[in-house]
């Protein structure tokens, strides 16, 4: 007995050990290889929170559907939100390889335990915001997932890079409704320049807390889940954004943002980190609006998925009916 | 009363003419034929597909990765598979 569990154990350090040195050869691991327990765990965990991400940050958008100032601004705002379904779905099912129930992903949503990026817990005030969400979360988000197409596990590399290639359209569209109203009446240029004030900071938070506060960035780094560090991709994205906000005459909102020549990089002010971490805890303006039209969404909906279930059962005892009838 | 969830399909699509079915992913769907409608949806919403193939996921028997090396080591030592396993006189241009 004690044998067998000592042969268990260096059986296990063998595969942990073989399975390490796979993945930093920059090979992909499988649905059904072998994987260490806390590999899967990260991967549902961080996974299905992007997924909730997706399907969650349609209702800030969602919102303004029905009031988009012209008819061609609403064709792309609803190709946009349907978008972010399908990267929803192509995200709950790379999760559902790890052997989760979709059901369970969407439970833990609504129960709380699993969390969605925060920036979706901040209102969409006026037309300018939905112009700031395309410009600087997608922005921000295609930042985040690009690397992740290089990922060690094959079916979230997968559903990243065709998320990549349908996201860089969702950037445009935004920075082309800045653009827009920048360059339009008074009123339109401060607009915009109020939703870059306000989505400004929570953009630059979507990178996640300072590396020296992201303990599980090491091992996510190790098995190639991850690329760049939190810091490392908040600047690319910082030095990348100013001079666009600059072209199109907006001021980003931080007296401290000045550029470097030396190191060829803006250092940028004090980020509130407390402020993340009470919208995090659940204290944003719209968390609880958020996750209440979820539930709400998923209640009104069991009818449908219900009867749809009854109907296909009907249906398929009918044609076995028949087939044996027939027989 | 606990949800039962729909099965789950594994989604195929022809990208164009004269090529081959490629896997895509999964969803969920009650039937076969919301199967389909759905691949439409989630799949193919900028031209990707000219044909869907939907199989419900439960039907697919899949090698084991543990089989692999049973399964694919033999093919390792049969070079002479391989044209370029045999030399050829340098006069002989196309072959």
């Amino acid at each position: 007995m004690w044998n067998q569990r000592i042969f268990e154990v260096l059986m296990e350090m063998d595969l942990l050990q073989r399975f390490e040195a796979y993945v930093a050869s920059e090979k992909k691991i499988e649905p059904k290889d072998w994987m260490p327990d806390a590999y899967r765990r990260t991967l549902v965990r961080q996974i299905s929170q992007h997924a909730h991400s997706e399907v969650v940050g349609m209702l800030p958008e969602g919102n303004w559907i029905s009031r988009a100032p012209s008819l061609k601004r609403k064709a792309i705002l609803m190709a946009k939100v349907q978008d972010e379904a399908g990267h929803g779905l192509y995200l709950y099912s790379a999760c559902e390889t790890l052997g989760v129930r979709r059901d369970d992903t969407i439970r833990d949503l609504h129960s709380g335990k699993a969390k969605y990026s925060s920036i979706f817990n901040y209102p969409t005030l006026n037309w300018a915001d939905i112009g700031a969400i395309g410009w600087l979360v997608d922005g921000a988000a295609i930042m985040n997932q690009v690397p992740i197409c290089k990922c060690s596990y094959g079916p979230y590399a997968r559903a990243m890079v065709r998320v990549c290639k349908e996201e860089s359209f969702h950037q445009r569209q935004g920075f082309q409704i800045m653009m827009t109203m920048a360059g339009g009446t008074a009123e339109q240029k401060a607009m915009a320049q109020d939703a870059l004030n306000r989505w400004w900071w929570p953009s630059i938070m979507m990178f996640g807390p300072p590396d020296q506060d992201s303990p599980n960035s090491a091992q996510s780094m190790a098995w190639n889940i991850k690329r760049f560090s939190n810091d490392e991709l908040r600047q690319k994205f910082i030095d990348l954004t100013v001079p666009q906000a600059d072209l199109i005459g907006l001021t980003v909102p931080d007296a401290d943002l000045k550029w470097n020549a030396e190191t060829g990089h803006y250092e940028h002010g004090p980020i509130d980190w407390d402020e993340f971490k009470r919208v995090v805890a659940g204290h944003g303006p719209c968390n609880k609006e958020r996750l209440e039209a979820r539930r709400k969404a998923w209640d009104d909906g069991a009818w449908v998925r219900d009867a749809a279930r009854a109907h296909a059962e009907k249906r398929a005892s009918r044609k076995s009916d028949s087939n044996t009838a027939a027989a | 009363m606990e949800h039962k969830q729909w099965p789950l399909w594994e989604i195929f699509i022809r990208s164009r003419q004269g090529l081959s079915h490629r896997h895509v992913g999964s969803l969920h769907a009650a039937d076969a034929e919301m199967a389909v409608e759905n691949a439409r949806d989630v799949y193919t919403r900028r031209q990707e597909g000219a044909s869907i193939w939907v199989v419900p996921a439960s039907a697919i028997t899949a090698s084991s990765p543990d089989e692999k090396d049973v399964l694919f080591d033999p093919a390792d030592d049969k070079v002479y598979r391989h044209p370029t396993f045999y030399d050829l006189p340098d006069e002989v241009k196309n072959m």
